[in-house]
Parts: C-alpha cells; structure tokens; sequence
C-alpha cells in the first residue's frame, strides 16, 4: 500500500541553526504514527513544513504516492492534511458549528454552510465519539471539549491526515484518555494520525509507529510493538560528550532555600506546579531538568515573587517569601534572578546597557539617592560589571538589544550576580548563547558555589544541568518525579523527564 | 543587511521629521492651488506673519507656550505606554481651577496666589487624567476611549460651571468676571511697566518660562529619577517592569495623573497669562496639537519644544494668511495640521525603507 504522506530529505535551515537535516520519513496510511524528540529537536519545524507553515530548503513531499508541493495551510488542507495545534486556533465568541464552518462558508451566505455542517457534525460525533454541542459557545468549553473541536474542524474540511502537536500538554488524564479513544477510532476507520509528544507514554499506548528525531535528525524509526521506553529515551536523548566544567566536591552547609509543598494553579484551574518540595542549600547547585513546559518557569516566577503560590511555602532564610508575591521584596532580602527570557524579562531592549544594567535593583541608594537616579554612577557600575564579565562591546551607552545573546547574558548576570546574593536562581543561563559565553558563564556560577552562595539551576539542557549541578531534579507536568546525582546516566534522566518514574510508580 | 533602526542618530532625529513636513508642506501647497492661490505667496505671507515681526514672534511664542504644555503632557504618558489623548478636557477642566483659585484668593498677594492658582491648574488637570487611569488599571477600560469620552464631559461641566459658577449675574457674555490682581504678567506690561519699553500687543507672557521649566522637569523626571526609569520601563516593556519589582498598575496612575497635571498647566498660560478671565472653550483645540507636537517632537522634552515652535508658527501663520487671503481661511491650517499629523504620526516610516536603502547600499 503507498504510504500516506512520505518525506523525503527535508532539510531547512533558519541562520546558523540547521532545523531539520536531511529527513526522510514514511507514515503508513490508517496508522498512527508518533515523533518524539526533546525541545528543539525539530519535530514542530517538519510538521510546520508538511502543513505549509514553513517552505523546506531542500526536500520532497508526497502524498499517497504524488508528489505535491505545499505552500500554505491552505494547500495543506486541499491535500487532506488537518492539524491540531498546541494552542488552539479557535474564535472563542463563536459556537463550535460557527467555529467549524469557519474557513469553509463555501458561499455569501452562511446559512446553508451552517445547516450542512451540523448535518456533518452529527454524523462526525456518531462515528468517532466526538459528541460536542454544535450551539454552546467555544470559549466556555472545557479545554478538552474545545481540542475536540479542532479536530471535528480538520475532519470537516476533508481532513485524511491529522497532525496533533503535544495534545495532551492541556488535558487531564481522563481528557487525554478519551483523546486517545477517538484517534483509536479515526485510526479504525482509516484515518492516519500524526502524534508530536515528548511523552514516551502516549507514545507506547497508542502508536503504531515512533520516530525518534534528535538535534534536527530522524535518528530512528520503529515499530511501536518492538520497542521499549527505554530504548525510546535513549535514542531520544543520545550519548554525548559532557561539556565538563571543572569543579570541585560541593560543601553544602544549611538550607537556604525551602520550598514546601508548592501548587500553583493557572486560571483554568490546572496546577502547573503541583505540590513541589525541595531544599537548596549553601554552597550548591540544584539542577532542574525538564523538558520545557512542565511547571519549571512557573516554579521560576513564584520563587522570585513574579506570582503568587495557590498553595505552599517558600521559605528563604527563615523567611516565607511566597506570600509577598513582589519580586522587589524578594530580591531586597537577598534573592537574585537570572530569568528564563532574557529579551523580554531580563533586560530592555531599546534602554542603553548601563539601565538594562541596573533592572531590578533601580531602588538601590547607591544609583542615586531618595528619588534620583544618578546617570553618571549607573554608567560607572555598568561600565566596571562589563569589564568584570568581559562583555563587547564595553560600551554602556550601546542599546542592549544591539549585543549579542551571550552578552546580553552577561549583562544580566554581572547585574544579578553583582549585589552579592545570597541565593541565585537561574533559568536557561545559555540559551541561544554562543560555546565561548557558555564556558564564561558556567565558570561564574560554579566560582559563586565556591563562595559558598546557594543557586537553583533550571535548563531545558541536560548536559548545562549534568555537568553543573551537585544535584538534579527531574521536572515533569508540574511534579518533581525524582532526584539523582550528577553521575545519574542520561537514560534514567531522559525516563524520568519522559514522566516515567520508579520512585513515584 | 542592515535592520530597522540601524539608520544614524540625525537621521530618525531631524532628517525624517523634516521630510515628513516637507511632503505635508507640498501636499498643503496643492491644496492651496486648488483653491485658486499660489502656494509659494501663501507661504511666505505665513513665514512673514509668524517671524517677520516682533508682533509676530509673540504670538508664535505664546501658542508655541501652550503647544509645549500638551505636548509634554502627551509625551509622558506615551514614555509609559500609554495613550493620553484627552489633554484637551484636561486643559479645559484646569482651567477652573487656576480661575476659581485667582479669583477667590484675591486678597492675598499675587506672590501667594500665583503659585497657588498654577498648582490648583495642575491638580485639576491631574485629577482629569488619574480617573481614566484608575478606570484602566480597576476595570480595564482603555484609556483611549475614556480620556476621549472626558474631553466631552469636561466640555458640557465646563460649561455649566461657567454659566451657573463664574459667570457674574447680570453679564451676558459666558464667562467668569475678571482677575485684576493675581494674573501673570505680559511681556508687553513688564516692558512698559519696568523698563519703559514699547512692545507691540501680544499674549506672549512670563507662562513661556513655565513651560521651558517644565519641558526641563520632564527631561529630568523622565531620565534622572528612578520614577521616570519605572515610567520608561512599563512603556517598554512590561514584562520586564513586573520582573524589576515595579507595579505597572501603579505607574499607570501616577504617569496619568503627571499627564494631566502638564495639560492643566496649559489653562495657566491662557487664563492666568493672557485672558485674565475663565472663558468658554478657551483650550481651542491645543490639547489635541499636543498630540502631533509630541509625535513630532519624538516625546523629546527638546523636540517637543521645538515643533511647538513650529506648529506656534503654522498657527500665528495662519492667522496672517487669512487675513491676507480670504479665500484661505483659518481651516486651512487645520489641513495642514492634520496633514502633518497624518506624515508625522501614520506615515512616520513611509520614507524609512527608501532612506535606508539609500544610506546602506547593498555590499558587493
């Protein structure tokens, strides 16, 4: 039988990353077929490419044996290919008959389009368990309701393929349980299913088939049957050589940093922190790996006063800084924060370095006294932390979005790492960091350790966690599923950022 | 490849305003032969009626004094994000307040009620932006649609507080009686008074200085205190605001309020400086020139100054020209207002693309 959609040599680039190299794919018609790949792996750039997103550099596409060429979305639908994506693309004021016809009206008149599509629509929810009313309004929908509604969206239009990315990020286990029963039945009355996940669970309970893409690479294709998960997280995450870093035996000494049991619960309601303890102490480094999204830049934002705990305590130094939720408090009790987007937290793009250089600790009586902000002691510290922190160019004055992402970087550590704290919390200090800036980098936060100062270390990174951390965390939806050592091997890691955990069972 | 941005400093600075004027220039001129006039007559007669003459300078300097006041007013609040487009109610409201504060403390002397007459302008202006702020921050309406929706409520109050408040019984003319003692002098009286001096009749007063103090206190707030710096930091970014600890909520308020209070100042060149008494619908339109002055003066206190100076000239200009030419009447200088505002303001990077090209040519 032809294959549904075949791939063949996609290679895409965007500057100096090289996105996708070489990717030949085969996805077998009434099957459904998972990718699964950690955080910039590629896996959404081909999918994007097969929906008309993007356009590949090099590369072929067919579908059911004829070559086609897709240039937009639209194209993509015109070929049968539907897609669900991570965040929904639906009018939330609309009815899902309104949300569904949308696209499609076929005519001026939007009567006839409606009468055919809720003809369509009973007769989608009796064969594939999509039962939705076609009158309630989409924004009042339970999330799991409204993803069904992407999907009933695609298969109105035709749909023969259907790509799902990370569907089951927003769902709870029952939601993602009933998902999974309608793509049974799509797959039965042969559909192909498309899976994009990094969870190696979804992966072993519904595919058929699973590609492993790595670093832009298709690494391996196999039948679900004749894998394991273990297998999976190894080829997923690889052996590489260790960017070691020098360091020395950790000395901890007393905790400075408690977390207990911390929930925070976003406006829907879904805890994307979900019960998390764990201690830092002085003089070590805490890692937290994950693969992104799984509660880490949330756990970031309460710690450093951003948001507030639903439920829990932050203890730091004796102190529960969780309920001042005021990122200025925080760090005047000696808290400092390297946050996870540099472009849109860490720093100001169209200030000037010397008043990127000074974010946050605008208050400090030595810029300036009472209400004054002393122009010339901004530059002088701006100037004296880039030359500490080797930052080019040393010019002050120069716009900060001008630098490069490592100096940028190191900016905002210079800044952070500069007021002495007591406790430093870091997120993703490298990325989009150049070799040069990450080695610089690690050596300061590993010399603030020796100083005996306590740091907490969130990177979608293993390696950066691997080869800082006295000790690693394992994030997973909003849990901490583990703790293992640095010596941990990348498989147990890579299991346990699948969300698949001896410890918790 | 050079990206937006990357143009030289003098360029964004000067070189593009004065395009983006040249081409309103040009596009008013066509109008103007369209009526039937020669444009290049029209233009010098407004050239020599604003700078030509002493008489004329005054006159472009006193509307130059108001232009800065609601031009800085809306240069602040843009410095924050915000879009303070209601200077015109604000202006009008303050003006109640400088004339309620000259008129009842009339005994007291004018060193006293002077200063006091400019804050109660700047408080009621104040007051006249912070609810609109307030309203955004608690219940999230834009403050677009409500400083818009409180010029017209200033309009109908400032006429009924004029009517039944200012107004003397028995005198027909809509507005309050006069201020003889607490009002700021005009350059005319000082000259004649203290130094013997004959200068031609204009409102050009002592307020010009006020508006130079405050184009300086902008300046320094906005870029020599830590409040100024929260300011341009929720403007820029909020996200990174709410990470330095700074509440934009609060910002939001405070940026409004100083607004308002930049736009009430206005009412004290005008009812304190020139007029001497509350009169109805004195703000004509300056709190909405603020805004295309602030455009055009790149929210810079420098600029701001500037093209106040440049719209003081269009308007006493104006005046001249229509004068002179009656089938050119003073409506044609709201076109060519708008025309600037419509260059300046939505056509701002027309010319960028083509400036660009033409400073980077392309490598090899």
């Amino acid at each position: 039988m032809t294959p549904a959609i075949e791939l063949i040599g996609i290679d895409k680039r965007f500057g100096a990353v090289h996105a996708n190299k070489d990717i030949t794919l085969e996805i077998a018609q009434g099957s459904i077929h998972g990718i699964i790949g950690e955080n910039g792996a590629g896996k959404s750039t081909l999918m994007s490419i097969l929906f008309g997103f993007y356009s590949a550099d090099k590369g072929e596409i067919k579908i059911k044996g004829r070559p086609v060429k897709i240039k937009s979305s639209s194209d993509a639908i015109s070929f049968g290919i539907g897609m669900v994506h991570q965040h929904f693309m639906l009018v939330d004021p609309f009815t899902v008959l309104e949300n569904v016809v949308l696209g499609a009206e076929g005519g001026r008149l939007i009567g006839p389009a409606l009468a055919k599509a809720r003809e369509e629509l009973t007769r989608l929810a009796r064969d594939y368990e999509l039962e939705v009313d076609p009158d309630a309004i989409v924004g009042e929908l339970p999330v799991g309701l409204q993803q069904r509604v992407e999907i009933l969206k695609a298969l109105f239009k035709g749909a023969e393929t259907l790509i799902l990315d990370e569907p089951t990020g927003v769902l709870t286990p029952d939601e993602a349980d009933h998902l999974f029963r309608i793509l049974g039945q799509l797959r039965d009355q042969g559909k192909t299913v498309i899976l994009i996940t990094h969870k190696l669970r979804e992966i072993m309970a519904i595919t058929d088939h699973v590609s492993v893409m790595r670093r832009g690479e298709m690494v391996a294709t196999k039948e679900t049957k004749k894998t394991s998960v273990e297998e999976l997280a190894e080829l997923m995450v690889g052996r590489r050589v260790l960017l070691r870093v020098k360091k020395g035996k950790a000395k901890p000494g007393q905790v400075v940093l408690d977390v207990k049991n911390l929930t925070w619960k976003d406006r829907k309601g879904v805890a994307r922190v979900d019960n998390v303890s764990f201690t830092v102490r002085s003089g070590e480094i805490v890692g937290i790996a994950g693969v992104s999204g799984n509660g880490q830049s949330e756990l970031l934002e309460l710690i450093s006063g951003i948001s507030k705990p639903s439920s829990g305590q932050i203890i730091f130094e004796g102190k529960d800084i969780g309920i001042l939720g005021d990122p200025r408090h925080v760090r005047e009790e000696g808290l400092a924060h390297v946050p996870e987007d540099r472009q849109h937290r860490g720093l100001i793009a169209s200030f000037d370095a010397s008043e990127s250089g000074i974010l946050g600790w605008q208050y400090d009586e030595s810029l300036g006294r009472g209400f004054r902000l002393d122009r010339q002691a901004v530059v002088a510290r701006s100037k004296k932390d880039m030359l500490e922190f080797d930052v080019r160019p040393a010019d002050p004055l120069l716009r900060s979005g001008k630098f490069s992402g490592g100096n940028q970087q190191k900016i905002i550590l210079a800044r952070e790492i500069g007021r002495d704290p007591d406790l430093l919390i870091v997120g993703q200090p490298t990325r989009g960091v150049d070799i040069g800036a990450i080695e610089f980098i690690h050596r300061r936060i590993i010399a603030l350790r020796d100083e005996g100062k306590a740091i907490l270390l969130v990177s979608v990174e293993l390696d950066e966690i691997r080869s800082l951390s006295d000790r690693i965390l394992v994030m997973f939806a909003g849990r901490i599923m583990g703790e293992r050592g640095p010596e941990a091997n990348e498989r147990e890691l890579g299991l346990l950022m699948a969300g698949v955990s001896k410890d918790a069972a | 490849m050079a990206a937006r941005g990357d143009l030289p400093v003098w360029v964004d600075l000067a070189l593009i305003p004065l395009l983006n004027l040249l081409f309103a220039l040009v596009i008013s001129g066509l109008v103007v032969l369209i009526i039937g006039e020669n444009p290049l007559e029209a233009m010098w007669i407004m050239l020599k009626g604003a700078v030509g003459s002493l008489k004329g300078w005054g006159y472009l300097l006193y509307y130059a004094t108001n232009f800065v006041f609601t031009g800085l007013a809306v240069a602040v609040a843009f410095h924050a994000g915000l879009f303070n487009i209601g200077g015109e109610g604000q202006a009008y409201m303050a003006g109640a307040g400088a004339a309620a504060v000259g008129l009842s403390l009339e005994f007291l002397p004018w060193p006293i009620v002077i200063p006091l007459s400019i804050l109660a302008s700047m408080a009621v202006g104040a007051f006249w932006a912070w609810v609109p702020g307030v309203l955004q921050v608690k219940r999230g309406s834009h403050i677009v649609i409500t400083t818009i929706m409180f010029n017209y409520i200033a309009l109908s109050l400032m006429a009924y507080l004029i009517n039944y408040g200012f107004r003397p019984v028995g005198k027909m003319a809509v507005e309050s009686r006069e201020i003889t003692g607490a009002y700021i002098m005009s350059f005319r009286e000082v000259a004649r008074e203290f130094f013997d001096l004959r200068l031609p009749s204009t409102p050009l007063n002592f307020s010009v200085f006020l508006a130079i103090a405050a184009a300086f206190a902008v300046w320094y707030l906005l870029w020599r205190t830590k409040l100024g710096y929260e300011i341009r930091a929720v403007g820029a970014s909020p996200e990174a605001a709410v990470y330095a600890g700074i509440r934009p909520d609060r910002i939001i308020v405070i940026t409004m309020a100083i607004s308002g209070a930049l736009a009430g100042l206005m009412a004290v060149n005008e009812i304190l400086g020139a007029q001497h008494r509350l009169v109805l619908g004195f703000v004509q339109g300056a709190g909405f020139v603020g805004i295309a002055v602030a455009l055009m003066g790149r929210s810079h206190p420098l600029g701001i100054m500037l093209s106040a100076m440049l719209f003081g000239l269009l308007y006493q200009g104006g005046t001249e020209l229509s004068f002179a030419k009656p089938d050119i009447n003073r409506d044609m200088i709201v076109v060519i207002q708008g025309l600037v505002i419509l260059f300046m303001g939505a056509l701002e990077y027309a010319f960028r693309p083509w400036l660009t090209a033409l400073f980077f040519r392309p490598e090899d």
